[in-house]
């Protein structure tokens, strides 16, 4: 055998690999740091011009402290070169500093198998359909380098790119079966680095002044919801999550210590929904008021947030019922009341003194609604509140009386503690925006929403949106109606004209699907699909069986195509095979052996009507088979036509 | 022959079957994966691990995408040399030490081209090819002679990575065919001629008294006897040479007795090679006398063929 390893490459190859390493970098651009790609991008134009002045390619002794000097920058910039993001960068380095050393064949496969994986490496940041789409046309490039790279200079440019679009597309069926059928395993297979969930984002676990404004800017989507029954009335569509009962004056806390469990007695039927959460990075679900049955590894602490086992860092797809009309720790112990009760020790003077004269001969209940009518009559809902001094709660209230729904939380909460009325802020999403075309509710980051609990002899703990009183229509009706004009929403949000919505919804719907049926195929969806294929208790042995038997057929059909001989069809010959076909018609039958001017002379003797028609079509024939003519196929056609 | 060759013979039928055009079919054609190929395997098995260890549901999906065109290459990667048509040629006689040359014609009746393409009789000294779609090509494929006589063409391979380079699919080729050798010549003076017989049958041919005609130029005759006037009536064809009759010519009579007999057989085969050409070149009326052989005197490019020939196959 030659070796093949030191082929020399053709220089006309090396721009495909030239456009393979760019369309597999190019997309990191956006998530790298500014120098990492300003050096990525200059060593891929300095391989260019060595190219293109053809020029001798760097030796050794320039590319060894090139590499060095690219590893110790990746290096102090992530304090790693493992883990995601430090390990695409050095793909990145690696693949623009290989079309430096581009001398043989062998070269090129490494530029090329490196630039399937860097496709790849684009997945751990997005798996959306534009993505998907624009990898698989990188793939279509990538593989027409490699057809290039072994067809040799004989390829032309469209020839290779329509040969590799045949065999991606051949491979297709491949991919679906193998998708469908290769056993999944559910991940992680080890611990992932530190980076592997970043860029997440949702509710915190504290809230302060101005942190959920912020996130009311954010169109993104939190959750997804499938309501089995009727979609139930906006108003009750709280969806809960931290729960805060500790206050520093300014920033409320998640109180992190043991709690005792939660007692719910619910007066409602229940109502069954499935819910798809987007990551958050936090243990808590986002359930809807009050959760009753909750998934596997999930449990409901102490102020009634469903907790998991573990960090939803993926999105997850989760039953859930819930019941809207509950009574929830109607005795509640005199600790956790106490925890209720507590604020920071000097403070917001005004506050506690309205409280207190509230609190003065008046039931809790009276108290409550003095707030809400005092925030009804004065209070503006406005994502751009001016801002707060030292007493924040008391400037709110008395000064500038204008905010936001965490404003109004805080405010409420502080005045019922003064009251002695024990009261907590809760963190969650109001509402949603249900789509009808695929009838899931959307719930983004921008219904974000906080809501005060208090506790009442009796009743337990009962919910209270201050909010509402302010602002009806954000409860009612969603978050944009709720605000002035010109208040900074996503655009998203904020176009409102019916056709915009309707492609938005279709495009969410879509979005949905894809997440649902394409994203979202885990073990468990292979189990429901095997099961209704007919593969139920499938162990790893009927999956290898069912996976082995399809691509065999798989294989077996694409080897039929590919060996399969086309018979020559001469269009002279089929014409003839025509004639011959309206002879047999007319009751004359010829032999395949006959020759043809045989055949004319029996049809002559024969059908001597025929015969002067049928000779034309032998004179035609003869002069298209083995005349030294081009081929002239329209005397032949226009005689057999009168034969009829 | 060996049990291992005679096992490959069996199972892998390099042979022709005797009929001239082959076409490769399923069984004589092979397919491993490639260098290439492991790599490629190898970056898949990573790229399976890290898509299931970050859930990745797409890189699963471009892991299995890349899994089947992997297997779509194998087929396209055997379907480059299936159905391919071969046909042996000619091959022009050499002198021992040079390159012989034998002749391959590949045929293509489908309507895709089949590129890279890779023939090799001796390892290390592969020619490349392609075909057009439904069209051939006619290949060269050297082979080195180091010995006089008859040279089979030894078992060619033919393989192919074409498309993806991915796979190496091969076919072993052995047309009959062979090339004859001639023995390498030894530069030695030509030996004395011997006079012309006088008055017999064969005499006044060649002479240099009596213009006799014309005839084409060789290369080997010299240029002041080229007639160019009578070339320059006929401007496309060859030049011409004037021939006499009469007069005496020289007879050369290279016999295997007049080389030393202490020499090897090899070596006195060679000096009577190297002798005939220079015969040649001379433009001399020589006869050969090997053993078992004797070619009464002759001239000209079929009797120097002759001569050679006999050389080549001769058995001392």
């Amino acid at each position: 055998m030659s070796t093949p390893a030191r082929e020399a490459l053709d220089r006309h190859a090396t721009p495909w690999l030239f456009a393979t390493a760019l369309a597999t970098t190019a997309p990191h651009f956006m998530h790298q740091p500014p120098w990492l790609s300003t050096v990525a991008g200059a060593l891929l134009l300095w391989a260019v011009w060595l190219w293109w002045k053809d020029h001798r390619l760097p030796g050794r002794w320039i590319l060894i402290p090139l590499v060095g000097a690219g590893s110790a920058g990746i290096l102090l910039e992530f304090h790693t070169l493992f883990g995601r993001d430090a390990g695409v960068a050095m793909l990145v380095m690696f693949m623009t500093m290989k079309l430096l050393e581009l001398k043989s064949r062998r070269d090129a496969m490494v530029v090329v198998t490196l630039g399937y994986f860097l496709l790849l490496t684009h997945y751990l940041y997005s798996q959306s359909i534009p993505t998907g789409l624009w990898l698989l046309a990188a793939m279509w490039l990538v593989t027409a380098t490699l057809i290039r790279l072994h067809g040799g200079p004989s390829s032309t440019t469209r020839d290779t790119l329509r040969y590799s679009g045949v065999l991606c597309l051949q491979a297709i069926p491949f991919m679906l079966v193998l998708f469908l059928l290769f056993p999944r395993i559910s991940g992680p297979l080890w611990g992932l680095p530190a980076d592997a969930f970043t860029g997440k984002t949702g509710l915190s676990d504290s809230m302060s002044p101005g942190s959920i404004a912020q996130l009311v800017q954010n169109a993104d989507i939190a959750f997804r919801v499938r309501f089995d029954g009727p979609l139930p009335p906006r108003q009750k569509l709280y969806w809960r999550g931290p729960v805060m009962e500790q206050f520093d004056g300014t920033t409320w806390h998640l109180y992190k210590g043991r709690q005792p469990a939660a007692q719910l007695e619910s007066l409602s039927p229940p109502i069954g929904y499935e819910t798809t959460l987007e990551a958050h990075n936090q243990r808590w679900l986002l359930a809807l008021d009050a959760p009753i049955a909750l998934p596997a590894e999930t449990l409901l602490n102490g102020t009634m947030t469903a907790i998991s086992q573990n960090a939803i860092n993926e999105r997850k797809r989760l039953r859930l019922s819930a019941s809207l009309d509950y009574r929830f720790n109607l005795s509640e112990d005199p600790q956790v009341l106490r925890r209720n009760l507590a604020l920071p020790a000097s403070g917001n003077p005004q506050t506690r003194a309205l409280a207190a004269q509230w609190r003065a001969g008046n039931a809790p209940e009276a108290v409550i609604a003095k707030a809400l009518a005092l925030f009804n009559a004065e209070f503006t809902y406005t994502l751009q509140p001016p801002l707060l001094g030292l007493h924040g709660i008391d400037d709110f209230l008395f000064e500038t009386k204008r905010g936001f729904c965490e404003h109004y939380a805080a405010a409420f909460v502080t005045l019922m503690r003064a009251a002695g009325i024990p009261a907590r802020v809760v963190g969650g999403y109001q509402g949603g925006e249900f789509n009808p075309l695929d009838q899931y509710l959307v719930v983004r980051q921008s219904d974000a929403h906080a809501w005060a609990e208090v506790w009442l002899a009796g009743k337990g703990w009962v919910r209270v949106d201050p909010t509402a009183a302010v602002s009806p229509s954000r409860i009612e009706t969603g978050i944009a109606d709720a605000l002035a004009f010109g208040e900074p929403l996503p655009m998203l949000i904020q176009l409102r004209a019916d056709w915009i919505r309707t492609l938005r919804y279709r495009w969410e719907a879509i979005n949905n699907a894809w997440n649902q049926s394409v994203l979202g195929y885990d073990p468990q969806r292979q189990r429901e699909l095997l099961a209704r294929l007919g593969l139920s208790d499938t162990d790893w042995r009927s999956l290898a069986i069912a996976l082995g038997s399809t691509c065999g057929l798989l294989v077996a059909g694409l080897m039929a195509w590919a060996l399969y001989k086309r018979p020559e069809r001469d269009p002279v010959v089929r014409l003839w095979h025509k004639a011959l076909r309206q002879l047999a018609r007319r009751k004359v039958d010829c032999p395949p052996w006959e020759t043809p001017l045989e055949l004319a002379r029996r049809v002559r003797e024969q059908d001597p009507e025929l015969a002067e028609p049928f000779q034309r079509v032998v004179d035609a024939y003869l002069v298209a088979r083995y005349g030294n003519t081009d081929k002239h196929l329209k005397p032949l056609r226009d005689a057999i036509a009168q034969l009829r | 022959m060996g049990i291992v060759a005679t096992l490959q013979q069996k199972l892998f039928r390099w042979h022709s079957d005797g009929t001239a055009p082959m076409r490769l079919g399923q069984r004589r054609v092979f397919i491993i994966p490639s260098r290439g190929g492991l790599l490629y395997a190898l970056a898949l098995i990573v790229m399976l691990i890290g898509a299931i260890n970050y859930n990745l549901a797409l890189g699963h999906a471009l892991v299995f995408l890349l899994a089947g065109l992997g297997i779509v290459g194998m087929i396209h990667t055997f379907r480059n040399l299936h159905g391919l048509i071969v046909t042996p040629g000619r091959s022009a006689p050499v002198f021992a030490g040079e390159t012989a040359h034998f002749q391959i014609t590949l045929d293509n009746d489908r309507p895709t081209p089949r590129l890279g393409l890779e023939l090799e009789a001796e390892s290390g000294n592969p020619v490349f090819a392609t075909v057009n779609r439904k069209k051939s090509s006619k290949l060269n494929i050297p082979v080195s002679a180091k010995t006089r006589g008859w040279l089979d063409l030894p078992r060619i391979r033919l393989s192919t990575r074409y498309p993806l380079g991915l796979f190496t699919a091969w076919a072993y080729l052995q047309p009959a065919m062979r090339c004859l050798v001639y023995p390498q010549p030894i530069a030695a003076p030509l030996p004395v001629a011997s006079p012309t017989p006088v008055g017999g049958e064969r005499s006044g041919d060649g002479g240099q008294e009596d213009f006799a005609g014309f005839r084409d130029r060789q290369p080997a005759d010299s240029p002041r006897h080229v007639a160019w006037k009578a070339s320059a009536r006929n401007a496309n064809g060859p030049l011409l040479i004037k021939q006499f009759a009469g007069g005496a010519q020289v007879e050369l009579r290279l016999d295997w007795q007049l080389t030393d007999t202490a020499l090897s057989d090899e070596t006195r085969i060679g000096i009577l090679t190297g002798w005939v050409l220079a015969a040649d070149v001379a433009d001399a009326h020589y006869g050969l006398r090997l053993p078992g052989v004797d070619i009464p005197t002759g001239s000209g490019e079929r009797h120097r063929q002759l001569c050679l020939e006999a050389l080549a196959l001769c058995q001392p």
